[in-house]
């Protein structure tokens, strides 16, 4: 007999043994005589004893603290995960075990919290990317694309997805993961190698009759933005696909939404309102569409607000779910049941912080921080910043060509100063060189930028 | 029994309490907007965002909080959601900022702590399942489900009969992302029957399995809560006719060292983070859903996968008929993180008290609930495992009250209601997972709930009819929800009469 467990209220002796009684059996072995010998006499776990909750705790942190985390060391990383500011309060909600601890509101009537959370995420989530609905969440950016792309075709019944072909190299593996079992053609268009600016006579090739979306991003994944998305747009629309914008919500108080440029269905990722970067997840997938045609196949959760049947109160329910898998299964729009639900907590939480003058503000901040940074790198010799001529936000691509030295080297260099550097592209992109794509947010001070920039210069010193 | 009477705050949409010029944020230093920004990419509409104080959010959504359910406040018996306690001291450890603070793209050697957590966390999932190699990637169940499907095909793409074999079968009793899983990988869905035992009817898998058959999905103890017995010759069966084994982890808690499903026949298995390993749901996610495979589909798994080096952990992409990937970065890290805590805290001697309690409760709860008037216990003779379904049909017959009365009047006994109407070969179906960490007195107050909302059925119907008045609205009509007409899906919209449904 085992010592109880302080998470197993039934595993005293006592407790056990009258409930046995109950039910007529001596032994809770009896309760699995029906697995066969075979499988039970192989079926023992090879796992470490048991530890108290104090070992548990030593020992896990003392694994943790071999981690260097952005306040070990200054970071440009970014790329689909940023350092981004989480306000105390928001941290506070999400760790509220009423929240934190319940499941999908199948219940609505005891679970109006999540509920009406939920629905001003989504409420907040249309208007910042500027269109009619939006989903209670996806998983990240990348299956957002993935989901965009096999709803563009169940609309147009087409079988062809037009994207840029600087994007990050998760999203674009995710999104043909995505797309080849449902026989969905992913067709990369480039883009001009001096501004980024989608080429429009490729465009014009690789678009056609069989086109169901064309997807692009603002800002890119470079960093940059494309100045003719509303034309792109007019010319998907033309040919009777959908338009897809992927955008980083985080530049949606001062920069264009996606509804601004014309999208029919927007995308983004959600972990910069108020989700720690957690290395790399949970994310949070942005999903929001217009147009009641686009509504009926749109994937994942949706909170409507309605009144109670009585009609004394608002109230809160999940809602259109012939969708979905639990009712439709083979035929449902996605296959997607638990979702982000926390994560779309804290951003409606930081969004409702922010408010429409934070996120606006915030956008000045993180543009005025990125341009200081690319100011200051140019000033250094042989260095190209940024790589592309555009508008840009938050990031931006360093080209060491001209200093000889390949960017992997630079990064091992002001490893060594307790920097970490940008990501290098060369493998993704070699034609753009020796390059890497450097991150500046609200979290980085003047002084970490000056850092970097005198690490830099030190590793052209002694190179 | 307590009473019970959930918060009615009335809260307002947080819109609605928005003042001009009020700020719930602090940046520093205002920054003007450079003058070579061009116009045309600048945001002409400012989004109609709330304009609150800190004051006003914290309050705002700690009512809200007051009006939800969770673990914390007492039994959730959603049949297999395996809604168990979640230990506190795992969100202490994920509240770390040497997790919070992590990039997942920060240099290999500076992530060491991490790596080798997610790596042991790797090799112990594997050896709980019994078979070879995880790949942590998918973010829920459901995208393991698409994951495995995806190595089904890949598998068959390779033998070169990918074209031939299009069809996974799949049990009538089956959670609904198993079909909808599979048709996203582009195969057709083959449904089998239940027999009278409730199980995997083995005469008419024998007739559906062919050369067509990719695999079989298969959750194994089933939605009815009983183990598959005939698993061994099922397992047999699939691989005669070529087919894939696949296993839906969301029953797992009641085979922790009791039954691997490798040891089964299983080829391919998906774990629910959120479910057997006790990490909290958060009103829906997030989850994280790894999967494990044989050595045969090593190969396929989905790319990168946490390797170790002599001390030195990496990510290894180098595995070139991989699937790919099936979403961005590595997994829900700090789901996973806790994971390992869990598993680490309890050892192989918790773990199995985990799953002999979980099949203790279910089965006590069974015995007891299929006493109360109105209710059944169908295929009465078979021991559970970690569920159950009950059937009110009789009660709807003889009263008028279903299972979604039911469930709706014991929300107002201060008990989270079971998963109803599912699986769907049993009528007016009441799925029930007390799981290992409530207390039999706390089943003992489920069982007084249930028996007082039978006595009511039978004597008073229409007080349960009318249910729930305690909870912070009164009965919401779903289909009314559900209707455009009176229902709106964001506070912009308005509701529109002519709107198609």
């Amino acid at each position: 007999m085992r010592e109880p467990h302080p998470y197993i209220p039934n595993s005293s002796r006592r407790v056990k043994e009258e409930m046995l009684h109950d039910l007529g059996v001596d032994d809770v072995e009896a309760l699995f005589d029906d697995i066969p010998d075979s499988i039970r006499k192989n079926s023992a776990l090879n796992l470490p004893p048991a530890r108290s909750e104090m070992e548990t705790k030593v020992r896990v942190e003392d694994m943790l603290s071999r981690n260097f985390s952005t306040r070990d060391v200054v970071s440009f990383l970014g790329g689909g995960v940023w350092p981004h500011y989480v306000p105390a309060a928001v941290d506070e909600i999400v760790s509220r075990s009423e929240f934190l601890t319940s499941y999908t509101p199948y219940q609505p009537e005891i679970s109006q919290g999540i509920l009406q959370s939920l629905f001003e995420y989504q409420s907040m989530t249309a208007e910042l990317m500027g269109m009619e609905f939006a989903n209670s969440s996806l998983y990240d950016w990348a299956t957002a694309i993935g989901e965009a792309a096999r709803m563009s075709s169940r609309v147009t019944g087409r079988e062809e997805f037009l994207v840029p072909n600087y994007i990050h190299p998760d999203r674009i593996q995710t999104l043909r993961t995505f797309c080849e079992p449902a026989g969905i053609r992913v067709i990369e268009v480039k883009q001009d190698r001096r501004t980024g600016a989608l080429l429009n006579g490729d465009l014009q090739n690789k678009i056609g009759s069989k086109t169901a979306g064309v997807y692009i991003e603002n800002p890119s994944y470079l960093g940059f933005f494309e100045s003719n998305a509303r034309g792109i747009g007019e010319i998907a629309h033309e040919k009777g696909a959908l338009f897809i914008i992927g955008a980083d919500p985080i530049s949606l108080g001062l920069f264009a939404s996606p509804g601004e440029f014309g999208a029919d269905i927007a995308v983004g990722e959600g972990q910069p309102l108020g989700n720690h970067m957690n290395y790399g997840g949970p994310l949070l997938g942005l999903f929001a569409c217009r147009g009641d045609r686009l509504l009926r196949q749109m994937p994942g959760r949706l909170i409507g607000m309605t009144m109670t049947k009585d009609g004394t109160s608002k109230a809160f329910a999940m809602v259109l779910q012939t969708r979905e898998q639990h009712i439709r299964r083979e035929k449902a729009t996605s296959n997607i049941c638990t979702n982000e639900a926390l994560c779309a907590v804290a951003a409606a939480a930081y969004l409702s912080l922010m408010g429409p003058q934070g996120l606006e503000k915030l956008g000045k901040t993180i543009l005025a921080n990125s341009r200081y940074a690319m100011e200051q790198l140019r000033k250094v010799d042989g260095l190209k910043v940024p790589l592309f001529e555009a508008q840009h936000f938050k990031e931006f691509v360093v080209d060491f060509d001209g200093t000889g030295l390949v960017a992997s080297k630079v990064n091992a260099g002001l490893l060594q100063q307790g920097i970490q550097g940008g990501i290098c592209l060369h493998e993704q992109f070699p034609e753009l060189g020796e390059s890497a794509l450097y991150c500046v947010t609200e979290c980085h001070t003047h002084q970490d930028v000056d850092r970097l920039v005198a690490g830099i210069k030190k590793i052209l010193e002694e190179r | 029994m307590m009473a019970f009477k959930q918060a009615q705050w009335n809260e307002p949409l947080i819109i609605d309490r928005s003042r001009e010029g009020v700020v719930g944020f602090s940046l520093s230093s205002p920054e003007n907007l450079p003058a070579d920004v061009p116009v045309g990419l600048l945001r002409k509409k400012r989004p109609k965002l709330p304009e609150v104080s800190e004051t006003d959010v914290i309050r705002h959504y700690l009512r809200l909080s007051q009006e939800n359910y969770g673990v914390d406040l007492g039994i959730y018996p959603l049949g297999s959601c395996t809604m168990k306690y979640n230990p506190k001291l795992l969100d202490r450890i994920a509240a770390s900022s040497k997790i919070q603070d992590l990039h997942p793209l920060q240099d290999v050697g500076s992530a060491q702590g991490i790596l080798t957590i997610l790596h042991e966390l790797s090799e112990w999932l594997a050896e709980i399942v019994g078979l070879d190699k995880v790949s942590l990637q998918p973010a829920a169940g459901a995208q393991g489900e698409f994951a495995g499907a995806m190595i089904m095909r890949a598998f068959h793409k390779q033998n070169g009969n990918l074209e031939q074999r299009d069809e996974i079968i799949i049990p009538d009793s089956a959670h609904g992302t198993n079909p909808a899983s599979a048709t996203m990988a582009g195969f057709k869905v083959v449904e089998i029957p239940s027999n009278k035992e409730g199980c995997v009817d083995i005469d008419a898998l024998r007739v559906s399995l062919s050369h067509r058959t990719a695999g079989l999905m298969l959750t194994n103890p089933n939605t009815l809560g009983i183990f598959e017995a005939d698993i061994l010759e099922i397992a047999r069966l699939v691989h005669e006719a070529g087919g894939l084994l696949y296993y839906d982890g969301a029953n797992l808690n009641a085979m922790l060292g009791k039954a691997k499903p490798g040891r089964m026949g299983f080829d391919i298995v998906h774990i629910n983070i959120h479910k057997t390993f006790a990490t909290p749901h958060g009103g829906g996610g997030p989850g994280s859903g790894p999967i494990a495979v044989s050595k045969k589909l090593e190969e396929f798994l989905p790319v990168p996968t946490v390797e170790r080096d002599g001390d030195r952990y990496y990510l290894d992409y180098s595995r070139p008929n991989s699937i790919g990937k099936v979403r961005s970065f590595w997994g829900n890290s700090s789901v996973l993180l806790r994971a390992y805590a869990y598993i680490l805290m309890m050892g192989r001697e918790g773990l199995e008290e985990v799953a002999e309690v979980s099949v203790l409760n279910a089965n006590y709860l069974a015995r007891k609930l299929s006493q109360v008037r109105g209710l059944e216990l169908p295929f009465p003779h078979k021991v559970r495992k970690h569920e159950f379904v009950l059937s009110a049909a009789k009660m709807a017959q003889e009263t008028g009250v279903t299972a979604a009365h039911l469930s709706k009047r014991l929300l107002d006994f201060g008990v989270h209601a079971p998963t109803i109407y599912f699986p769907l070969i049993v009528d007016e179906a009441m799925m029930i997972e007390p799981t290992e960490t409530v207390s039999k007195q706390e089943l003992d107050e489920f069982i007084v709930a249930f028996s007082k909302a039978s006595t009511e059925a039978y004597t008073n119907p229409d007080v349960v009819k009318d249910s729930p008045k305690s909870t912070s609205v009164t009965r919401i009509d779903e289909a009314r929800a559900s209707h455009p007409k009176t229902m709106q899906l964001t506070w912009k919209e308005k509701v529109r009469a002519g709107r198609e449904t």
